[in-house]
């Protein structure tokens, strides 16, 4: 994983600044800033609504931004440089009566890739994804699961530089999101720069370096996975035999007890100094662990604040109306 | 992963994004089943076009009856003009109204060829000679039709249709001015009404092509790497390459059945601009009014989320379009009008009055004018709609405020199943 540092030393793959996006009075995305490193595996984060979606079409060049300023792979004209983006959009769309091999080199042909190469390259991918037996059925006789693999595959079939994935793990079984982190991987693996949004966090946590949380067209979070990680304090599980004492008036306030256990923040001072206190009110310590926190926790942390925080001005706007 | 590196950068030229389009839109219409109702469609427009020449033909009848120009002596044609008013009593429009050309002194000579050629255009034939043997001039269908009721007139002048009939004698010639006029005014008719159902059954098709596009959510795919304008364009021209196929099959139809005919395309009355050009025209105007149509059709659907929307944003379209081909039939019978002038300007009805006007009127020059008046309309309205559709489809989330009550409603839902 590369920390933010990396991020800043590397050439980007994708620079955004203050991009803002209205639609009838709403903003949904307000003034984001990404910074993708060239050869990233980038996740951007959001609960839904959050305006991931809004943010990667404008990326695109699909939308046009209200404020703000967007560079991809060096141009700042995303139409400039098709040729070396493939995308796949969170509506998945394909023409039913399609061919698989005609659907994939036909989003080939859109991306300049001639169609009878598209043709050749689609059936090797095809092959390759164990999709092969599928290569001259209509889209409309394949599986929602197979259906969004030949997608997906029509997203690579240029072989892009980058590659822009809206929610790509949605919609897949489980197996099939094993095929696609696979995939991502291998892509990253060649150079490849993959930025895909998600509001399944524990995709991003097994496949990103860097991520971005969005939440109310905010990012309130972008960096290292491992920076969004330590914003959440480690978490101390501790087990005593006794449930009752003098002993628990040194826990920290904020502790929790299910049962047997008790749950706090890890203090600054670390757990020594409530050790020995614990040890000499005889306590009885059965088990003691220290949990770092997930991107998960950090995720909700994060979000959560952002959240309350744009709820909060809303309200405030609203009384001073 | 193997051989998914190297793209280059760069993107197509828009022409060449709109190739790739069509191409697609072209072969999965050309292969489908409902290319064979589109290739039976035309059945329909006959159908109401043959009713519509029927009332056309009656309303011409009325407004622009051809009539009977006489150049006779004083006396018989004061004879013809009584003889004509009581025959009118009983038998009504059967008598060809007679209007006085040459009240002729006696032994003076007339040129009832040169009147038909260069004179008045509501003629249809020449009575000349005297009541005993009278001479009628004109095209062979016209004297043909009318020397039953010449004869009855004649001999009514005489002295009473009990006495026998006169020999009517014929002198044929080409054309007279007025049936000429008449021929144009249909030939301009039936390219007009030929125009208006093809560009309605197409534009309809290409609002379709979009909202299936929608529906199936293709849209966004090709919004992302080409500009929405090719995509527009390349749906605009892969339908008229369709109509092309159409009009090629039904065309060569059209064409065995002319040239089997006694005399083929002579017997329809010449265009002014002559056949080769009419047709070179016909199928350009026919182009223009369905790219002009067909892009408002796309401006339309890229405003509608679904077919609900689309039905009823098309339907005021749709009328405005009938109040075109109206202005356009209006102005066809009203040449140099101020109506015509706006009909031949105004975008939408100029297809429809240029083509008439090419039916009517000679020379090129101003068709070459229209035709780029109307292709910069066409590339302005696609502008246009292609802006719409960016600014106005393409967004996504909560309407304002819902985005937090998903939020805190999502939290609860969605968040745990990420913990795995």
């Amino acid at each position: 994983m590369a920390g933010n540092a990396g991020v800043m030393s590397r050439a980007l793959a994708i620079e955004a600044r203050g991009l803002v996006k209205r639609f009838d009075g709403f903003t949904a995305v307000d003034g984001v800033d990404l910074a993708v490193p060239e050869g990233a595996v980038y996740g951007i984060l959001g609960p839904n609504g959050a305006g991931k979606t809004t943010t990667l079409r404008m990326l695109l060049g699909i939308i046009d931004p209200d404020a703000g300023y967007r560079r991809i792979l060096g141009s700042e004209r995303p139409h400039d440089v098709a040729r070396a983006i493939g995308y796949l959009p969170e509506e998945r769309g394909l023409y039913p009566a399609m061919k698989a091999t005609e659907a994939i080199a036909f989003v080939g042909a859109l991306r300049g890739l001639p169609l009878r190469e598209g043709r050749r390259r689609a059936r090797k991918l095809l092959e390759e994804y164990g999709l092969g037996y599928a290569a001259d059925r209509q889209i409309r006789q394949l599986s929602k699961g197979m259906a969004q693999q030949v997608q997906i595959l029509g997203t690579l079939v240029h072989r892009p530089r980058l590659v822009m994935l809206d929610e790509p793990f949605s919609g897949l079984d489980a197996l099939n999101q094993g095929k696609l982190e696979k995939m991502i991987r291998g892509l990253a693996a060649e150079g490849t720069t993959v930025i895909f949004s998600t509001h399944v966090i524990a995709h991003a946590e097994r496949l990103c370096d860097d991520v971005a949380i969005i939440a109310g067209g905010k990012v309130p979070f972008a960096g290292s996975v491992d920076l969004a990680r330590d914003r959440i304090p480690a978490q101390v599980r501790l087990e005593t035999r006794a449930v009752a004492g003098d002993w628990v008036h040194a826990l920290p306030s904020s502790v929790r007890r299910e049962g047997r256990f008790w749950h706090f923040p890890l203090p600054d001072t670390g757990v020594e100094p409530l050790l020995r206190t614990l040890i000499a009110s005889d306590a009885g310590i059965l088990s003691l662990s220290i949990e770092r926190a997930g991107l998960h926790d950090a995720f909700v942390a994060i979000a959560g604040e952002a959240a309350a925080r744009s709820l909060a001005a809303d309200e405030g706007g609203e009384e001073r109306k | 992963m193997t051989g998914l590196q190297g793209g280059k950068s760069g993107r197509l030229s828009r022409l060449s994004a709109a190739y790739v389009v069509a191409r697609r839109d072209f072969m999965a219409i050309l292969f489908s089943r409902s290319f064979l109702f589109f290739l039976l469609g035309p059945l329909f427009p006959i159908v109401v076009a043959s009713f519509a020449g029927g009332v056309g033909a009656q309303l011409r009848d009325t407004v622009d009856r051809p009539q009977l120009g006489a150049a006779m002596t004083d006396k018989d044609v004061t004879a013809m003009l009584n003889a004509r008013a009581e025959l009118a009593k009983t038998l009504g429009d059967i008598v060809p109204k007679v209007v006085v050309l040459r009240r002729l002194a006696p032994g003076e000579s007339y040129d009832p060829a040169q009147a038909l050629a260069g004179g008045r255009r509501d003629i249809g034939a020449v009575l000349t000679g005297s009541l005993d043997r009278p001479v009628l001039t004109g095209t062979k269908e016209r004297i043909e039709d009318w020397r039953g009721p010449v004869a009855l007139i004649a001999a009514s002048a005489v002295g009473g249709v009990a006495r026998p009939l006169p020999e009517v004698t014929l002198q044929s010639m080409a054309t007279s001015t007025a049936s000429e006029r008449t021929g144009q005014l249909l030939t301009a008719q039936a390219a007009q009404t030929l125009l208006f159902l093809l560009t309605m059954l197409l534009a309809g098709m290409v609002l379709s092509n979009l909202v299936e596009e929608k529906g199936n959510k293709v849209i966004e795919i090709l919004a992302a790497a080409i500009p929405m304008d090719a995509v527009f364009l390349g749906k605009l021209f892969a339908m008229l390459a369709i109509s092309f196929v159409g009009i090629a099959v039904w065309g060569s139809a059209a064409g065995v059945f002319v040239m089997s005919a006694d005399s083929g395309l002579a017997a329809m009355a010449e265009p002014a601009v002559g056949w080769p050009a009419m047709i070179v025209l016909g199928v350009v105007y026919f182009a223009m009014a369905y790219l002009l149509l067909g892009s408002v059709f796309l401006a339309l659907g890229s405003l509608a989320t679904t077919v609900r929307e689309v039905q009823t944003l098309s339907m005021p379209a749709t009328m405005m379009q009938l109040l075109v081909f109206f202005l356009a039939s209006f102005a066809m019978m009203q040449p140099g009008s101020a109506a015509e002038t706006a009909a031949v300007v105004f975008p939408f009805s100029s297809p429809y009055a240029m083509v008439a006007r090419a039916a009517q009127q000679p020379g090129l020059g101003q068709h070459l004018l229209a035709i780029g008046w109307q292709s910069l309309c066409v590339m302005a309205i696609v502008r246009a709609g292609s802006q719409l559709f960016r600014r106005r489809v393409m967004k996504s989330g909560p309407a304002r405020g819902g985005g937090l009550r998903v939020f805190r409603r999502k939290r609860q839902t969605e968040l745990p199943e990420s913990a795995h």
